[in-house]
């Protein structure tokens, strides 16, 4: 089935390889050289662009990074490049850049241009801090980012704050001249478009937000037969008996912006922070990440220490439920045949819930980790009642620290404790080195972050010149 | 405003990969090593050649000149002939009908080798007589006298990790056949004239016949000033054979895998001081990674040995260097061309005598600047030294005292969170010291209608050296920049170009500017003379646009003026050449006044240190530097806020890592991480010295790429600083990059005893 969608202004119908990149088709076939091919992988948002999805009667706009972002999941969507942003004056985001000189080789300028006029258009309450996390899967090379940030300052300071409806928006975004006046139109011509079916039972390699597939087979995709589960994604995310339950396609940006989540998470934005760039958390499904099976998984490593559950449909609709602690087989190996689906997942919440989460990596942000943990933890007085323990990069698996958690049931939090639960943790555990650290490193690197955990949550109860 | 700029955020500006390729244009992928060192028994292509859409594989037995690509030494193949000595070594060009399809067929041919030791360690290639070119010895005084003088005498090692360029815009290039036998090339490369002189070799025909055309480059850092050129000559070579354009765009992973970094140095130092902390002799050893085969690493270690003092004068130095050869990719030049090395080792060197003599770094740094008139252990003099000028502008306008008390205060009442802080004295020589390259030309048309076209040999690649050449000409001929353009770089238009390196880009390009424009400028003043009747061509000007009789506005605007110059049979075309005076170098000695001056400057820097996690924030970089009479405040802001945070990278998280086996592991954006806009200072401040003068830059400015990046040498010793003001800091072996890894195993480490 030909592909069918919006590119820019105009409608394109195409049998270009649904399983190939967004980013190859608009520079290959299209001519569209705006977005940049840097490198391949989500990392560095040069090739940043814009979807429009219809939601109900309005269509609602994120960044992607199109270089692993598959056509095949453009179906019935608009696309906008920054060839697409630009008319025969600077737009408003182009001026503040060039009045501050923020770019200097331009190769990763029209993806800033593109990160930030999804952001105009997503968010109605502008902050420098927000408008600054945008951009955060953008690199820079040439700039070190000071005229960059300069430049998003004067943006935040002259814009005033957008209306709340969304149709109301555009007029508003139109006047501000942060995008064309053509967008207006998009959502009627969109409701023309063919739309994607239900994909879930469809045949072929299942694929969601593709973030990690395009990157690491992206030649044996193109050779395959592809189901494309998020075309029509309409992920939710509620509660029930106590349990919080996300579909498999939530998002994490979708996870990051429920207020269920944020009720029980009040640090999720900082958190996200630490995980992955809008241009990732845009796309990434969560499902994804767990059947991912990375040992490293952020998402993984959260869901783990909650205890959560993971759904498994089969095709003929059979359902069965899953402890994510048993789902991991060993490396990059699961408990799910190959007819089934992960569908849902599920966790406990309570009102004396106490999360936290740690990761140390290279670079502090967007990055994978050396090493990762959360802590999912409820306390009667000072006594641990319940505890969830996980880490990350330790391990073949995302490893639940068992042991470590089964000593810190019923302890009263100390310096003894802790430093006790560090020790168990490095004994429980089995890195190797990699890139990302030596085996020793990431040793002594979880004790520390299990100390952290306590130490940021329980500050009272510690003493820090003893932890160190 | 940098009218690029504008280019740019409208997503219009061409780079090699976006420009519209030729009908039947064919692409090429590179065939390389999967081994680090070893004997080529076996290179089969005929399975490959079968593979789909493939028109051709080329090997060193395509070649119909010679095989040789080496710019200082001529030790480098184009293609692997009978073995290979590191892992990304080219072996062979797929040529096919799409850069997929050219990759798909790489799988298919076979290679086999006989593997041969591998060697990633500098000491040793060192140990095992590896070395590139004999060592290189500068020295002054008598060091080893000295040290018997001395009241402290500190020793110890330094280990300094490589860095990836991270360019944004891959390694590539379009060749065209022409109908004379020879190539036009689009590449992106920093030397034209380079991948000229190469194409040519390795086609067997005269450099007239190849033509090189550079519009721009996506970021280069020096990683484009010789390894843009294998790849252009591969693109040539089967553009040649096949008569058809063929284009070659390296992915991330090959860009990664096949290209050199800077050099990994290993060092030993010696620091001599008296009990006031004055530096009376200084020996260093340098181990120089240099990879497989020499590129320009005899340049980079000559420039590590004219930087081994870095901001001091110190009276009895010496200091070796050697050019170990390893089985990794060539590396070559980045931004500092070995500077940075040379003044990390005597920064460590400073750090760890003050630990010693119980004293802070700054107050050793501080007694050692240089100061006018004080002689560089190369024989150079220093003049106009702005070393303490900059450093004293700094502690002032930065409270140097009350960041002192500050970072004390933050220290008593925090456990978990220290803080530290560095000062960075700079001092960098302008010129390529191998004098022959300080030369440039420029070529200025003005059109009938008044509008100005300028060539040079300077390749625009963000540094901004177009705006400035264009600020240069409209100065100089008084016109609006607008009607300027500057255009690309070309070997037709500008022969024998130097590459736009060395920081060196604006001073020679800018200056031969300068002089073709006041060329044209005396050529116009004398035609608007006899336009008014006027004998002496002195009393008329040309001011904006407006000729002036006597200081009058006349009726006479540009466009007229111009006009009737070209009906008056005026020549309205200029070429300029400029050569850099009163620099020379003597090899036999190693003495000389290389450069034509030097930059100074002065950072302040504090970071913050995690102890329990072992992570950090770089907090604040305050800066005074000296640009001379800037050309354009912005470009320079902007150069000198990307070059610190270049710096700070370097020497923070970006790490290489490689395994025993020679292959890069850090080899994607995800494994190599460079600084993200939340790891950078929240504010990096910047005051312009005022009151430097530089009569060797265009316009009296001062060159600007380099300089600024070793400010980022700061960052590394903040961090040491925070480190150590909990606990006492092993300083036998200064590592570097400060990862969070090592950061929190030397905490522990040093916590343990």
């Amino acid at each position: 089935m030909p592909e069918e969608f919006i590119l820019n202004k105009k409608r394109i119908v195409t049998n270009f390889n649904p399983a190939r990149s967004l980013l190859d088709f608009l520079r290959k076939e299209e001519k569209l050289t705006g977005p940049k091919e840097v490198c391949k992988e989500g990392d560095c948002g040069a090739c940043a662009v814009l979807i429009g999805e219809e939601k109900g009667s309005v269509v609602t706009y994120k960044s992607v990074a199109s270089c692993i972002y598959p056509l095949g999941n453009v179906q019935g969507k608009h696309v906008v490049t920054i060839e697409g942003l630009t008319g025969e004056d600077l737009n408003f985001i182009q001026y503040h850049f060039a009045k501050e000189d923020a770019a200097q080789c331009g190769y990763c300028t029209p993806g800033y241009v593109s990160s930030l006029t999804a952001y105009f258009l997503k968010s109605s309450q502008y902050s420098i801090e927000s408008a600054i996390d945008s951009v955060s899967g953008n690199i820079c090379r040439c700039t070190g980012y000071a005229s960059i940030k300069r430049a998003i300052v004067n943006m935040i300071n002259e814009i005033n704050s957008a209306p709340l409806r969304q149709d109301e928006k555009l007029n508003f975004l139109v006047r501000q001249k942060i995008i064309p006046e053509y967008f207006k139109d998009i959502p009627e011509r969109l409701a023309e478009l063919k739309k994607a079916g239900d994909t879930k039972h469809e045949k072929g390699t299942p694929i969601a937000g593709g973030t990690d597939l395009l990157v690491q087979q992206p030649e044996e995709l193109t050779n395959k037969q592809i189901s494309f589960l998020t075309v029509n994604k309409n992920s939710s995310i509620f509660e029930q008996n106590g349990e919080v339950v996300l579909s498999a396609d939530t998002t994490f940006e979708d996870f990051g912006e429920s207020t269920i989540i944020r009720k029980y998470f009040p640090d999720i934005d900082e958190t996200l922070k630490l995980i992955a760039s809008p241009l990732i958390r845009n796309v990434a499904t969560i499902g994804g990440n767990i059947v991912n099976a990375s040992p490293i998984g952020d998402f993984t490593i959260i869901l783990l220490a909650l205890d959560a559950k993971v759904v498994l449909e089969n095709k003929t609709g059979e359902k069965r439920t899953v402890a994510l602690k048993d789902f991991y087989k060993g490396y990059k190996a699961l408990d799910k045949s190959s007819d089934e689906l992960l569908t849902e997942i599920k966790f406990s919440v309570s009102e004396n819930l106490i999360f936290n989460f740690e990761k140390v990596s290279k670079r502090t942000h967007l990055d994978i980790a050396s090493v990762n943990t959360a802590l999912a933890i409820s306390l009667s007085g000072e006594t641990i009642e319940n505890i969830g323990l996980s880490a990350g990069g330790v391990a073949p698996v995302p490893k639940y620290l068992t042991e470590t958690a089964s000593y810190l049931k019923g302890k009263e939090i100390n310096n003894e404790t802790v430093l006790k639960a560090a020790e168990i943790s490095r004994s429980e555990i089995l890195p190797i080195s990699d890139v990302r650290g030596s085996a020793d490193y990431k040793k002594a690197l979880l004790g520390r972050l299990i100390e952290a955990h306590f130490f940021k949550l329980f500050p009272q109860f510690l003493n820090a010149e003893v932890l160190l | 405003m940098n009218k690029d700029v504008i280019k740019h955020v409208r997503g219009e500006t061409f780079f090699i990969d976006d420009f519209p390729v030729p009908e039947g244009t064919l692409y090429a992928a590179v065939f390389d090593s999967p081994v680090a060192h070893g004997i080529i028994k076996k290179l089969e292509v005929k399975k490959a050649l079968e593979s789909k859409g493939v028109k051709a594989i080329l090997t060193a037995e395509d070649i119909p000149g010679e095989n040789q690509i080496g710019n200082i030494i001529k030790d480098e193949t184009l293609l692997a002939e009978s073995k290979v000595e590191y892992i990304g070594e080219p072996v062979a060009v797929i040529v096919a009908d799409t850069p997929e399809n050219a990759r798909a067929a790489r799988s298919k041919i076979e290679i086999e080798f006989e593997e041969l030791p591998v060697i990633t360690d500098p000491r040793e290639a060192m140990e095992k007589g590896q070395l590139i070119a004999p060592p290189v010895v500068f020295s002054s005084g008598d060091t080893e006298k000295s040290f018997a003088e001395c009241d402290t005498v500190v020793e110890g090692r330094v280990d300094i990790g490589g860095q990836e360029h991270l360019y944004l815009e891959l390694q590539g290039s379009l060749a065209i056949p022409d109908d004379n036998g020879g190539v036009k090339l689009l590449s992106g490369t920093q030397s034209p004239t380079a991948v000229q002189r190469a194409t040519a070799n390795v086609l067997g025909v005269p450099m007239n016949k190849i033509e090189v055309d550079v519009p721009r480059l996506g970021g280069a850092f020096g990683g484009k000033e010789d390894q843009a050129t294998p790849w252009a000559v591969m693109a040539a070579l089967a553009a040649f054979k096949l008569k058809k354009p063929v284009k070659l765009i390296l992915n991330r992973q090959e860009d990664l895998r096949m290209t050199g970094k800077r050099h990994p140095y290993s060092a030993d130092y010696k620091i001599g001081l008296n009990e006031e902390g004055k530096i009376l002799a200084y020996e260093v050893t340098y181990f120089q990674n240099s990879g497989a085969v020499a590129d320009l690493s005899s340049a980079i270690l000559e420039r590590t040995l004219f930087h081994t003092t870095g901001s001091y004068f110190i009276p009895n130095v010496k200091a070796t260097g050697y050019m170990c050869r390893t089985n990794l990719p060539p590396n070559t030049a980045f931004r500092g061309f070995g500077g940075p090395q040379g003044m990390f080792v005597i920064e460590s060197a400073i750090f760890k005598a003050a630990k010693e003599l119980g004293k802070s770094p700054w107050e050793i740094q501080k007694k050692n600047l240089l100061n006018e008139g004080d002689y560089f252990y190369y024989g150079q003099r220093a003049e106009r030294v702005n070393a303490r000028k900059t450093w004293d502008k700094a502690e002032n306008i930065y409270e140097f005292n009350n960041k002192l008390k500050d970072v004390e205060k933050f220290n008593t009442e925090n456990k978990i969170l220290k803080k530290g802080i560095a000062v960075m004295p700079l001092c960098f020589g302008i010129s390529f010291t191998s004098s022959f390259l300080n030369q440039a030309s420029a070529l200025v048309h003005i059109y009938t209608d008044g509008s100005v076209g300028i060539s040079t040999a300077a390749v625009e690649m963000g540094q901004g050296v177009n705006e400035k050449i264009k600020q240069v000409a409209a100065k100089v001929l008084s016109v609006s920049a607008d009607r300027i353009k500057i255009e690309t770089t070309n070997t037709t238009r500008i022969a024998n170009t130097s590459p736009t390196a060395a920081s060196t880009g604006a001073d020679l390009n800018g200056n031969a500017t300068l002089l073709a424009c006041n060329s044209l400028k005396e050529r116009l003043k004398k035609h608007a003379a006899s336009m008014l009747g006027e004998e002496d061509s002195a009393k008329v000007e040309i001011k904006n646009e407006t000729v002036l009789h006597n200081g009058a506005s006349t009726k006479i605007k540009w466009e007229e003026l111009v006009s009737s110059a070209y009906l008056n049979r005026v020549n309205l075309s200029a070429h300029a050449y400029y050569a850099t005076p009163d620099i020379y170098f003597d090899r036999e000695k190693n003495k000389g006044r290389p450069f034509a001056y030097h930059v100074y400057g002065t950072a302040i820097t504090t970071a913050t240190v995690d102890l329990l996690r072992g992570t950090y924030e770089i907090d604040e970089v305050d800066i005074v530097h000296d640009y001379g009479k800037s050309l354009f405040p912005s470009i320079d802001k902007g150069q000198t806020e990307g070059a610190v945070v270049q710096g700070i990278g370097w020497l923070t998280i970006e790490e290489l890592v490689q395994n025993e086996k020679g292959k890069l592991l850090s080899n994607t954006f995800s494994t190599y991480k460079i600084p993200d806009i939340y790891s950078v200072p929240d504010e990096i401040k910047i005051h312009f010295l005022e009151e430097s003068e530089n009569p060797y830059g265009p316009l009296k400015s001062k060159a600007i790429g380099e300089p600024p990046f070793m400010y980022g040498i700061s960052a590394y010793f903040a961090i040491l600083n925070a480190m150590d003001s909990f606990v006492s800091i092993s300083l036998e072996k200064i590592e570097a990059p400060l990862t969070h890894e090592r950061v929190l195993l030397k905490i522990m480490g040093a916590k343990r005893g």
